[in-house]
């Protein structure tokens, strides 16, 4: 969970309304992640629960209030920087797992699954690419968002060209029963003894 | 009004008997004036036999090739030359630049061997030059340039003059991930002030910025990108954590 660790570094230079931090986080990170201003305010109120930010304006109206990083709040900040996020790929990947049940599919022509995604991925990418074209240079930030997405989604494109060459070069498979036959049951092999 | 390039079911087809390799196979394919196309494909795919016909590099076996409606056929072998001179602009991985000639040399060279008064075809030769923000390097010679800097010279080549169709293959060669980026920056401008646009590329992060993906394989054109929504939609479908 980021936008707590993100609240907290705009907040590094100074003290600020909900509604400012709201702004600078949609254009700090090229307007590529929304932020709806009810989860600014929800959020700060858990960071002021824990001792991370405090505010100015003691009992006043959420968007009279002013928020202002605490000292626990830089070490916890500055803790986060360095902590190695998850990388540890998500238990199921729904594309493998489309590919390894199109693999069992008789009938069914796996380079033409990966294809189809190849495709899409390809496009989402195009789109990326678009607001990296119409970025101006100096926005830094939006090409850093832009850029972590496309080359996110180049990795699923090579590795659906992997496969793709994979699978090729795979030896013919023998095949497999199609399905449980009754003939395996115990009861119907005693009736065919 | 006809397509800046046209393949209308073109083969190629290279040796016979037992080591007959079909490069392309019954290819169908059109760019239009200001439009990128990328082509995508493993290595054997058939894309750089692609982007060579369409050129007149090379013939096709069997179909049509059309370059501004005029059939490649039909014309004379040194009509072809001259169209290659004056309309196909090419850019190639390893650049291909004429190491004893400047920068600037290299850029005025195909105007002056299509007759152009050598006064005139340096004022053009700069002005693309000026355009890809290598003018100032104009007087060195390729080894005295940065790798970007010779690709920036090799599509000022490419793009100098009247040209219709360009033409690049892999382009980016070796260069890192953003010096690449600005290669295809280049050539998505060049296209967009009217230049029809084909680009050879294995990898999808360059070819994500043309206006169209062709997937090639095995010589045959298995797929091709639908114009995809604009990124508002990627905004609007953004991470909300």
């Amino acid at each position: 969970m980021s936008v707590p660790f993100a609240l907290l570094a705009l907040l590094s230079d100074g003290p600020k309304y909900g509604l400012r931090l709201q702004n600078e986080f949609e254009s700090r990170t090229g307007e590529v992640w929304p932020l709806n201003v009810g989860q600014v305010y929800s959020t700060l109120q858990r960071l002021e629960r824990d001792g991370l930010v405090e505010t100015d304006g003691e009992g006043a109206e959420r968007a009279q209030k002013r928020y202002r990083i605490t000292p626990n709040g830089e070490r916890e900040l500055a803790e986060w920087l360095r902590t190695a996020p998850a990388l540890v790929p998500p238990p199921r990947d729904e594309l493998v797992i489309k590919v390894l049940v199109a693999l069992q599919i008789p009938g069914i022509d796996v380079h033409e699954i990966l294809q189809v995604h190849r495709r899409h991925v390809v496009e989402v990418m195009q789109r990326y690419t678009k607001i990296k074209a119409a970025a101006g240079e100096d926005d830094v930030p939006l090409m850093l968002v832009a850029d972590a997405e496309l080359f996110r989604l180049e990795g699923i494109v090579r590795w659906l060209e992997a496969a793709d060459v994979r699978l090729r070069q795979r030896p013919p498979v023998a095949p497999t029963p199609a399905a449980d036959s009754q003939v395996e049951t115990p009861s119907t092999m005693e009736v065919s003894q | 009004m006809t397509s800046a390039l046209e393949l209308h079911q073109v083969s190629k087809i290279y040796g016979s008997g037992p080591s007959e390799v079909r490069a392309l196979i019954e290819v169908d394919l059109s760019v239009e004036r200001g439009e990128l196309v990328a082509v995508m494909g493993p290595s054997g795919s058939g894309k750089s036999t692609l982007l060579t016909i369409a050129g007149s590099l090379e013939e096709a076996t069997s179909g049509q090739v059309l370059v501004e409606g005029i059939d490649l056929a039909a014309v004379s072998r040194a009509e072809r030359a001259m169209m290659r001179r004056r309309s196909i602009g090419y850019v190639f991985q390893d650049f291909n630049l004429l190491q004893g000639l400047t920068a600037l040399e290299n850029v005025t060279l195909p105007l002056e061997l299509d007759g152009v008064p050598a006064k005139a075809a340096r004022l053009t030769a700069l002005e693309a030059m000026e355009e890809l923000d290598v003018a100032h390097r104009a007087a060195r010679y390729p080894d005295e340039l940065s790798g970007g800097q010779r690709q920036r010279v090799a599509i000022a080549r490419a793009i100098v003059g009247e040209r219709e169709l360009l033409l690049a293959d892999e382009p980016t060669g070796a260069l890192d991930s953003v010096n690449g980026e600005a290669v295809m920056r280049l050539l998505r401008a060049a296209t967009q002030r009217g230049v029809a646009g084909v680009v050879v590329t294995h990898e999808a992060q360059l070819a994500s910025w043309a206006d169209r993906v062709v997937f090639l394989r095995d010589g045959h054109v298995v797929d091709q990108t639908v114009a995809p929504p604009g990124p508002e939609s990627l905004l609007a479908a953004g991470d909300r954590r």
